[in-house]
């Protein structure tokens, strides 16, 4: 495809999608304005004994688990010799950046002065924190994927000269981006090693920051299949003839590797029982819960996504792919939400009000919007024509 | 002074950060850091606490909190277990003695104020210090309420203004440290009618409450809560009954909270120093094997192309001998032809 394609033309914006759409921004907009006119106290369940709600376990830490999808792509093609999937790097990244960004406003809702962000930066830094070093990193990380995203804007824009500076600089980005990422995914987990006194010992784990890191991989490589599938059938017109010939084969690749490391990481998370001699809490209530966990979300999809691949069945994989994300969303939210406190009586423990759930769905639908606007602007899904034969 | 292992870990923490701050280091250190020496404390003995809420109303007032909706004399909030809030930093609670059937045991609680505290561990901007006179000092003023340290603190103690839109602080005990600081004594401490409160240099409260222990070995379980706890705190307990069945956690250990995350911080360095080299590797042993290939293609193709145009050539050679001979053959036979046309008789001719 050497043309550019052109946005479909409405005749209504009226469609169900773009009302729903419209609902949430509307209602998303009067809760921020309570969030920052009321305080946190009126718009959230949070409490003295659970300071953490959604906002940080899931807009916090899937998001950023989600958003893994660049460093694992951009690593694939560009650092492994991976070629072949270089289609799928930009989708990836731009994944990647809108969900770094979305985490970065997520967060400027959850702390109690937003406005006082660069403090650990710029004012006083407090070296010891895992949550410094996982804020520097997130820093920085954004910048890097601004940085890998800026050419299909300068592309779109027709700013040449700046566009070529920067594609030069693709392989130095790419480095930075995974070490960043081994170190603020990692760090996430990490957060909770200081309160061994508090969390549930099946989810506790020296490994934590190992465990952590790894999903962010098995993330990345599931998100980059969930959303070719999505894209595929919604943005199909504005793919050229590569991204679709090299989707199956990214499909099929991406998956055999999700497989293997879902099997790593189901080793290790025995490791991590055994480790700790944790095996007699297997037979409670949280046990079953923990099991659930292993086996539906880590075990299951392993060996789906080895029969999708075997057999090449891509629509096996598409669905594995969305077991996967549900199982990393449902990792997190028992690690920050269910395994901490467990000590607490039911009374205190934290259940969202319904206007947290209300912004942590207003930043989602923030974020798909951005990218559709995005992707149907600019060179994602397809080469620019000015730039066919770019290594970029 | 000596560096404690936070100062260690601050160091290593900033080698990542790529943070120059200039603060000194010196290796690995492998000593416990076993707190400031001469700084202060309290001794809370539970066998001589009557359960009055005097502490709570003494440190309402220094600490000009508001008022609470019932009156520091109404004893009957303790039958609910309470946990320390926004307005009150300190809270007693009542529970059955284990020891003593049909009889009632309290404990105070209020921040623990930690040798090395998980809050600090945790603060990203430092917003808390161990300073030398015993208090955990917090600085309201650099605070950005990310609200990890409440996440961290084992004793679940710091407690957060929801209801503020623009300035939420942290709050929590300070050990009165402008008080001690004037040589006076903490609010809560002053207003004890028993000695249940002592405060002191926290060595001299080690020393006293072995003695109590000592003294009376019936009257006390034989453990100070607090000595060793999450690495030792400035507060310390003595109890009649077990340490749990008053409501504190006997099973926290005796690391500080920093250890905790010690192991995974000083892996930051060496992913920062290690992961660029390993992956640059990678990057240039698949751009080699990809030149590799590309050129074992090219020769391939040259070796193909070579092979072609030799045979090409052969059979052109071939064609050319072939059509040279069928040429010569045809010369030859004309030739034949017309001698044998040149020889026939003349008298054919001549008829």
């Amino acid at each position: 495809m050497t043309d550019e394609p052109t946005v479909a033309e409405s005749s209504s914006l009226m469609t169900p999608g773009n009302v729903i759409t419209a609902v949430i921004l509307v209602l998303g907009a009067i809760v921020t304005v309570l969030r920052f006119t009321q305080g946190l106290g009126a718009t959230t369940n949070l409490s003295d004994n659970n300071p953490w709600g959604i906002w940080i376990g899931f807009d916090l830490l899937v998001g950023v688990a989600l958003a893994a999808g660049g460093f694992v792509t951009s690593a694939a093609v560009y650092l492994f010799g991976m070629k072949r999937y270089h289609s799928a790097v930009r989708p990836a990244v731009l994944t990647g950046f809108l969900g770094y960004f979305m985490v970065v406003i997520a967060l400027s809702y959850d702390v109690g002065r937003p406005w006082r962000l660069p403090y650990p930066f710029a004012i006083q830094q407090g070296t010891t924190s895992m949550l410094f070093e996982v804020a520097l990193c997130v820093a920085l990380y954004l910048t890097v994927l601004f940085l890998e995203i800026s050419p299909a804007a300068l592309e779109w824009l027709g700013f040449r000269m700046l566009r070529n500076v920067i594609t030069k600089l693709t392989i130095v980005l790419t480095i930075f981006g995974v070490v960043l990422s081994t170190l603020h995914q990692s760090s996430l987990g990490a957060l909770f090693l200081l309160a061994p006194s508090k969390m549930h010992p099946l989810w506790y784990s020296s490994y934590l920051p190992v465990y952590f890191f790894i999903t962010s991989i098995i993330a990345g490589l599931s998100m980059v299949i969930f959303e070719a599938s999505l894209s595929h059938r919604f943005f199909s017109d504005k793919m050229d003839q590569t991204h679709k010939d090299e989707a199956d084969g990214l499909m099929l690749g991406f998956a055999k590797a999700a497989s293997f490391i879902l099997a790593g990481y189901f080793v290790i998370k025995v490791f991590g029982i055994s480790a700790d001699n944790n095996w007699h809490y297997l037979f409670t209530g949280y046990g079953v819960w923990f099991l659930v966990e292993l086996m539906g979300f880590v075990a299951l999809p392993s060996v789906l996504y080895a029969i999708g691949t075997r057999e090449k069945n891509i629509t096996l994989i598409k669905w594995t792919s969305a077991l996967t994300v549900l199982g990393i969303i449902l990792n997190r939210l028992n690690v920050s939400l269910v395994a901490f406190n467990w000590h607490l009586p039911s009374a205190d423990r934290y259940f969202p009000n319904w206007m947290e759930i209300v912004i942590t769905v207003f930043l989602v639908t923030l974020g798909i919007t951005l990218f559709r606007f995005i992707v149907t602007k600019m060179p994602i899904l397809y080469e620019h024509k000015d730039y066919q034969t770019s290594t970029h | 002074m000596s560096i404690s292992r936070r100062g260690f870990l601050k160091w290593a923490g900033a080698a990542n950060a790529t943070v120059i701050l200039g603060k000194s280091a010196t290796g690995a250190s492998n000593h416990d850091f076993k707190g400031y020496p001469d700084s202060k404390g309290v001794l809370y003995d539970s066998t001589l606490c009557i359960g009055c809420r005097k502490c709570e109303k003494g440190c309402n007032t220094v600490n000009e909190l508001a008022t609470p909706e019932k009156p520091f004399d109404d004893l009957s909030v303790m039958e609910r277990t309470r946990r320390t809030t926004n307005d009150s930093f300190t809270v007693v609670n009542q529970y059955a003695d284990d020891e003593k059937p049909g009889e009632s045991a309290f404990r105070k609680i209020q921040c623990n104020h930690c040798l090395e505290p998980a809050c600090a561990a945790a603060c990203f901007v430092e917003a808390f210090q161990k300073t030398p006179s015993g208090a955990v000092e917090y600085d309201a003023s650099v605070c950005v309420g990310c609200r990890y340290c409440m996440i961290a603190c084992p004793f679940e103690i710091p407690t957060y203004e929801y209801h503020k839109a623009l300035t939420p602080r942290v709050r929590k005990c300070t050990l009165c440290y402008p008080r001690i600081t004037k040589g006076l004594l903490p609010g809560c401490v002053d207003i004890c009618p028993t000695e249940a409160l002592l405060f002191g240099k926290r060595t001299d409260l080690l020393k006293t409450a072995r003695e109590r222990i000592a003294r009376k070995p019936g009257e006390y379980i034989d453990h100070i809560y607090g000595e060793k706890e999450m690495g030792g705190t400035s507060w310390l307990y003595l109890a009649g009954t077990s340490f749990s069945s008053i409501g504190l956690n006997e099973h926290l250990g005796n690391k500080p909270a920093i250890e905790y995350t010690a192991g995974t911080l000083s892996a930051v360095p060496l992913v920062v120093g290690l992961w660029p080299v390993f992956l640059t590797g990678a990057y240039a042993m698949n751009k080699r094997r990809e030149k590799i290939a590309f050129s074992e293609k090219e020769a391939a193709v040259a070796i193909a192309i070579e092979e072609t145009r030799a045979a090409a050539l052969e059979k052109q050679e071939a064609a050319l001998q072939k059509a040279e001979r069928v040429k010569k053959k045809d010369i030859d036979n004309a030739v034949k032809q017309a001698l044998a046309e040149a020889q026939k008789p003349d008298d054919e001719k001549s008829e």
